[in-house]
């Protein structure tokens, strides 16, 4: 690849959009429009630009692509370094596939302060980027936190009545589990005197220290991802979001965790990964099956999607530790998806909302009647969401399955036991919404998807259908990487005496 | 002994001096007239002053017996807290407008008080220590009352100058003690003595003791805070802005040079003083400020927060720490700044306003004004990619080098009570519905001071590097190189 610095283009590129915003003037109506057509043009832009990445990327090899690096700090041996592998390349694509959406979804439902939100999400789409395409470590840890800021501001502007308690619930949760990892990432730097990605993976770090930090790591981690029991930041920071922002938030946010998980934890600390595989097992089932109680018994949709989220990233992070090819792949695939379908079905949530304002489940009922477009478009992300064969759900939680399998059956048979309760709670919620009789009086108007819905909802349908049908295109891309991320992972754990890892 | 030597090594101090008498006399001669004139000929000064401490010996120059001393570390300290001085300033100068403060002596004190405080960064003795401590201390004490005429101004006054006394009086006793058990008290002899002989006698432990109490107080560190929102609070906006930061650079260099100078061999002795202080200060500044409702007894606890922070790097005690520091209080100085000349900015009809709530709304009745506190906000709270977070994150790994382990994870959680108060300023701006709006048009030289601090806050990151490399020779001639 020649070096055009691609990866600084998609990353900052947003923010060429702010300026545009920001330049915009008139009456506050001009202001408005000005807003939401150069967000929209801009992350449109943004999104053509990383599909680029997609084509001009070389699924044989395991190194990172693109790679860009000028030196930022030399004395601490800190530089601005830039690059994807297989691993990271769809979550890039994942957030820019997603900010345009967000904007569409938010043309009509957002009236006031519309310069402001649309600069909050692009701001946000870079700093989103950003943590995915650092190859180091501070670089890193700066984008993750500094998403933080705008999602602080929409949560606690545009969002819904307890929105102040949610937005400050959601930043300091996540901020007391970063800054741990912020401890971590110092310890690490001492220990190896530098904070390049992949020097850290080719590095040994001591066995004695691995497992604190692998703690730290798995704080903040942990809190993003979200694993019960520090998930309870998510319901309330979804439901009282702005529609968008629970769909950035279900669709990117949580995929950070994850990737953290990939990035950091298995290739950096394998010895310690290994030896805390039976804590993540634990609070995983535990968050599958309880969550899935939990979201049984929702009377709020935007909840009830909530604590579905939780109970679909118990899976990943199974998939994540079970350390297998089949387990990874499908961890990642299962993100990638959930980004997909839970982002649809908050937008689902959105559309009826923005007619009824209600997110009560009880408030609805018999939409079929006068919503037969919308009936179908939240059927299939529902279907989706349970896992039938056909969408992408099924390949990520079949590959989790079949890689947890390998390792443990008992832990196989628990999680298999929450893809039955995750259909019993989406088809509950789906007969509830939009079957039985439309008798509520104030439904009987109700309109159904408009162009503009249908434009955003069109290519949400096609990607879980193809992603179920011919999901190929995708693993093949992060083939390489996982395998050589779990070459490295053996060879770290069989380099140690098995003695000496017993004794420890 | 050469006198032209020494003159050559304070040519700042001497320069300030001359120009404060100066300023003095046309000040006494033109009456009240000449505030106007003689505040920007003070920031005149400041700017000559900084051009002088750059243009000074290069290496380390002891002068007058060894009294004085300028080496890089002086000089990065020095640069610092002229430029909080010039700020602090230009910001009164619309303030005093319209207050209608006219005293002239208002700019004169304030450089007095900066050569106070060069000499104490330049000190080589524990007298000469002492002499620029009370030379400042005495300015500021007058400083804080000059609204004589205002009671919680005089209050502020008074309470700074008691309690501000005992601890001179804590840090004399201290150095008596030291000379008596030691026999000297130059830094060079006293650094000579513990570095030959480990086993310090127990009077010398004593008197570290007390200097550590005393310039804790200076530092407004826990537990010899509790004068610091009090006077925060009485004094005039401008001059807190000042007592921020100036004195707070001054005195925590001078607390680095002591320690780590004549006494940088008894690291085991009092690192776990500072150890202490430092966490307390942590502690105690992020879950004090939560209940605060008038904006500068929230700064109050929000420096003594801060002070915890940067007496992290103390406490790891090595290169790496004092670098650590010199970056906190580059950052610290731009952040505060910026944040005061917005308190400032808080005026309706004409009266300051000082109440937290009063900021409700900001975002929508001054979009410019809040944007720039909530980055200062931000900022402060340490969050990436704003200028905070590279305070915080050199002082820890500093911290993390020494082995600090519990100081560091302690010390990054309070950060996360931290911004809990800071948020609740961001919060009020942006969530809340609008108060009355605040009076038009700041003034320019606000204006200019909120943008400029501003854009230092969020694109620090492009000049961390050069920042780093002059905070790292400062700090490597503490350590004998």
């Amino acid at each position: 690849m020649d070096s055009f610095p691609i990866l600084s283009l998609v990353t900052f590129l947003p923010l060429v959009g702010v300026l545009f915003i920001l330049a915009a003037r008139g009456t506050e109506e001009q202001v408005a429009r000005n807003a939401r057509w150069g967000a929209l043009w801009t992350s449109l832009a943004t999104f053509v630009i990383s599909l680029l990445l997609w084509l001009n990327f070389d699924p044989t090899t395991a190194d990172f692509q693109f790679v860009e690096k000028i030196e930022w700090l030399p004395a601490f041996d800190i530089s601005y370094h830039m690059g994807i592998d297989g691993i990271s390349l769809f979550f890039v694509i994942l957030s820019t596939f997603l900010t345009p959406i967000c904007v569409l979804a938010s043309w009509r439902a957002i009236t006031v302060r519309v310069k402001e939100y649309m600069i909050a999400f692009l701001v946000l789409e870079t700093f989103m980027i950003g943590t995915f395409v650092a190859l180091d470590f501070l670089i890193f840890y700066i984008f993750f936190e500094a998403v933080l800021i705008p999602m602080f501001i929409i949560i606690g502007v545009w969002g819904g009545p307890r929105r102040v308690y949610s937005a400050f619930k959601f930043f300091l949760y996540t901020l007391a589990g970063s800054v741990l990892l912020l401890a971590a990432l110092l310890a690490l730097y001492f220990e190896a005197g530098t904070t390049d990605i992949p020097t850290l993976m080719a590095f040994d770090v001591p066995a004695s220290l691995q497992t604190w930090l692998w703690l730290a790591f798995f704080a903040s981690f942990a809190v993003k991802m979200p694993m019960w029991p520090v998930h309870t930041w998510l319901p309330d920071a979804h439901v009282e979001a702005p529609t968008a922002g629970s769909v950035i938030l279900a669709g990117v946010l949580l995929k950070m965790g994850g990737y953290g998980f990939l990035r950091f934890s298995l290739p950096i600390l394998p010895l310690a990964s290994e030896q805390f595989v039976p804590l993540i097992y634990t609070l995983s089932v535990i968050a599958i099956i309880y969550t899935s109680l939990v979201a049984l018994a929702q009377e709020d949709m935007k909840k009830l999607i909530a604590y579905s989220s939780v109970a679909h990233m118990g899976f990943v992070t199974i998939g994540i530790f079970t350390a297998t090819q089949q387990g990874i792949d499908g961890a990642i695939f299962q993100m990638l998806s959930h980004g997909v379908i839970s982002a649809a079905l908050f937008l689902c949530v959105g559309v009826v909302y923005d007619r009824e304002h209600s997110r009560e489940i009880a408030h609805y009922g018999g939409l079929i009647e006068r919503m037969p477009k919308f009936a179908f478009v939240f059927m299939v992300f529902m279907l989706g969401s349970i896992g039938l064969p056909g969408t992408s759900g099924f390949v990520g939680e079949f590959l989790i399955l079949l890689g947890v399998f390998q390792d443990n059956t008992w832990v196989a048979f628990f999680a298999a036991t929450g893809v039955i309760l995750g259909a019993a709670y989406m088809l509950y919620l789906y007969r509830r919404v939009i079957f039985g009789k439309l008798e509520k009086e104030y439904l009987k108007k109700i309109m159904d998807l408009e162009p503009r819905e249908i434009a955003i909802f069109a290519p949400l349908v096609a990607l879980v259908l193809w992603m179920g049908i011919w999901p190929d295109p995708f693993l093949s891309v992060f083939d390489a990487s996982v395998s050589n991320l779990l070459a490295n992972y053996q060879s770290a754990l069989s380099s140690v005496d098995p003695l000496n890892l017993a004794g420890r | 002994m050469n006198i032209a030597v020494d003159i050559s090594a304070v040519w700042p101090e001497l320069f300030i001096a001359i120009a404060a008498m100066v300023m003095l006399m046309y000040g006494a001669f033109r009456g009240e007239d000449s505030t106007r004139f003689v505040t920007w000929a003070g920031v005149l000064v400041m700017v000559v002053a900084a051009l002088l401490v750059l243009a000074g010996p290069a290496g380390k120059t002891t002068a007058f017996n060894g009294q004085f001393m300028v080496d890089a570390f002086a000089v990065f300290t020095k640069v610092l807290l002229i430029a909080g001085a010039a700020l602090a300033l230009i910001l009164a100068q619309p303030y005093n407008m319209r207050e209608d403060i006219k005293q002239f002596e208002y700019p004169i004190l304030m450089v007095f008080a900066v050569l106070g405080m060069m000499m104490m960064v330049s000190a080589n003795d524990l007298l000469s220590l002492y002499v620029g401590l009370e030379l400042q201390s005495l300015a500021l004490y007058v400083l804080a009352a000059i609204r004589r005429d205002n009671l919680r101004s005089s209050e502020a006054g008074l309470k700074y100058f008691v309690l501000g006394a005992l601890s001179s009086g804590i840090l004399l006793y201290g150095m008596s003690l030291i000379y008596g058990f030691a026999g000297t008290t130059g830094f060079d002899g006293l650094a000579a003595i513990f570095a030959a002989d480990n086993d310090a006698p127990v009077g010398v432990i004593v008197g570290l003791v007390f200097i550590a109490a005393g310039l804790a107080f200076k530092v407004s560190a826990v537990p010899f805070h509790m004068w610091t929102p009090d006077v925060y609070e009485g004094a005039p906006t401008p001059i807190t802005a000042f007592f921020a930061v100036a004195p707070k650079i001054a005195a925590i260099a001078l607390f680095v040079r002591v320690m780590l100078g004549p006494f940088g061999d008894l690291v085991a002795e009092w690192q776990q003083i500072i150890w202490f202080i430092s966490l307390s200060s942590m502690i105690l500044g992020s879950f004090a400020a939560i209940v605060q409702t008038n904006i500068k007894r929230l700064m109050a606890y929000s420096s003594i927060g801060h002070m915890g922070f940067v007496l992290v790097g103390l406490a790891a005690g090595n290169e790496q720490g004092v670098q650590g520091i010199l970056l906190y209080l580059t950052i610290y100085l731009f952040m505060n700044m910026g944040t005061f000349a917005c308190i400032l900015a808080m005026r309706r009809q004409g009266r300051m306003v000082e109440d937290i709530d009063q900021l409700a709304g900001l975002s929508k009745t001054n979009p410019y004004l809040a944007a720039a506190l909530g980055i200062f906000m931000f900022s402060m709270a340490g969050i990436p990619p704003l200028a905070g977070f590279f305070a915080k994150f050199y002082v820890f790994l500093a911290a993390i080098e020494a082995g600090l382990y519990v100081l560091t994870v302690v010390g990054l959680l309070t950060s996360v009570v931290g911004a809990y108060y800071y948020l609740r300023i961001v919060k009020l701006m942006y969530f809340d519905e609008p108060a009355e709006a605040f009076d038009r048009s700041p003034g320019r030289e606000i204006t200019v001071i909120v943008t400029v601090t501003g854009l230092i806050t969020v694109f620090f990151f492009i000049g961390l590097a050069p920042v780093l490399n002059g905070a790292e020779a400062a700090a490597a001639v503490l350590f004998g190189a």
